[in-house]
């Protein structure tokens, strides 16, 4: 049987939470900011698995596959309208889409 | 057999975070796709280590080998030049790093001080099997399944329409 603190799943989800916030705000490529989402997603996704097998219940697990699934939904429409940006203006720079007008 | 287990939660732990750091500062987009393989795969070994196998193998599955190739096409359709590469350089040779990494990292420290002073140390020593979480999918959360069905066909037909609506505009223009 493995003996891991809970305190350190928590806090190792609540750290890659913050390394992807950190490349949320940091990074200029729409594509990166996509990517860090994703790492912001695991990071909640690791908090929900270590409290849920805490107490020995299947419930965090069954929350991260619906994470999953959201992550999976943001991750496709994201790259379709990022790909339809790039047609338009060849550039995947976060700083010009101010310019779009509807 | 324990101690094991520790240290494997432990290594996997900071291979994922030591992935992670590198890949959202990466320039080349490709570089850090790769790094965030590396975080995903450690991170399936934590949740190995965590009682959680079913979970670890999706993450494996299903984040490394479906999302994360996803993106691996799309960097391979969009061809970026040396001009995106430059920009990321400029941003992230600058001062504009501090501001973020400041604040993220106190509302980090807030966090990991609110769980360090929890009272009860509590251990995980549990190992829950795929029947059991699949009697939870399939009886409490049957509506959350529904919905979350709901929600992958309504992406679906996003994608599909935005990918059909800019390939008939390029049509259009040539």
């Amino acid at each position: 049987m493995t003996s891991i603190p809970m305190a350190d799943g928590l806090i190792l989800g609540g750290i890659l939470f913050a390394l992807g916030l950190v490349g949320l705000l940091l990074r200029r490529n729409l594509l990166l900011v996509l990517v860090s989402i994703e790492i912001m997603l695991n990071g909640a996704g690791v908090a929900f698995v270590a409290a849920g097998s805490r107490w020995g219940q299947a419930d965090g697990q069954v929350m991260f596959l619906f994470i999953l699934a959201a992550a999976a939904a943001e991750v496709s429409v994201g790259l379709a309208l990022l790909l339809t940006y790039f047609h338009r203006r060849q550039t995947l720079d976060a700083d010009s889409v101010n310019e779009m007008r509807g | 057999m324990t101690n094991l287990m520790e240290i494997a939660f432990f290594a996997a732990g900071a291979v994922a975070v030591i992935a992670t750091v590198l890949a959202i500062t990466r320039l080349v987009a490709v570089h850090a796709l790769l790094y965030l393989i590396v975080s995903l795969l450690a991170v399936a070994v934590v949740f190995f280590t965590m009682g959680a196998p079913l979970v670890a193998a999706l993450e494996v599955i299903i984040y490394a080998g479906a999302i994360v190739v996803l993106f691996v096409f799309v960097v391979m359709m969009l061809n970026l030049g040396a001009q995106a590469h430059e920009i990321e350089r400029k941003w992230l040779a600058g001062r504009a790093w501090i501001g973020p990494v400041i604040l993220s990292a106190l509302l980090l420290a807030e966090v990991i001080y609110l769980i360090v002073r929890a009272p009860a140390s509590a251990t995980i020593s549990s190992i829950s099997t795929p029947k059991q979480i699949g009697l939870a999918l399939y009886g409490p959360y049957l509506l959350g399944v529904e919905l979350a069905s709901m929600l992958l066909l309504g992406a679906l037909v996003g994608a599909c329409h935005l990918g059909r609506a800019s390939k008939s505009r390029r049509e259009a223009r040539q």
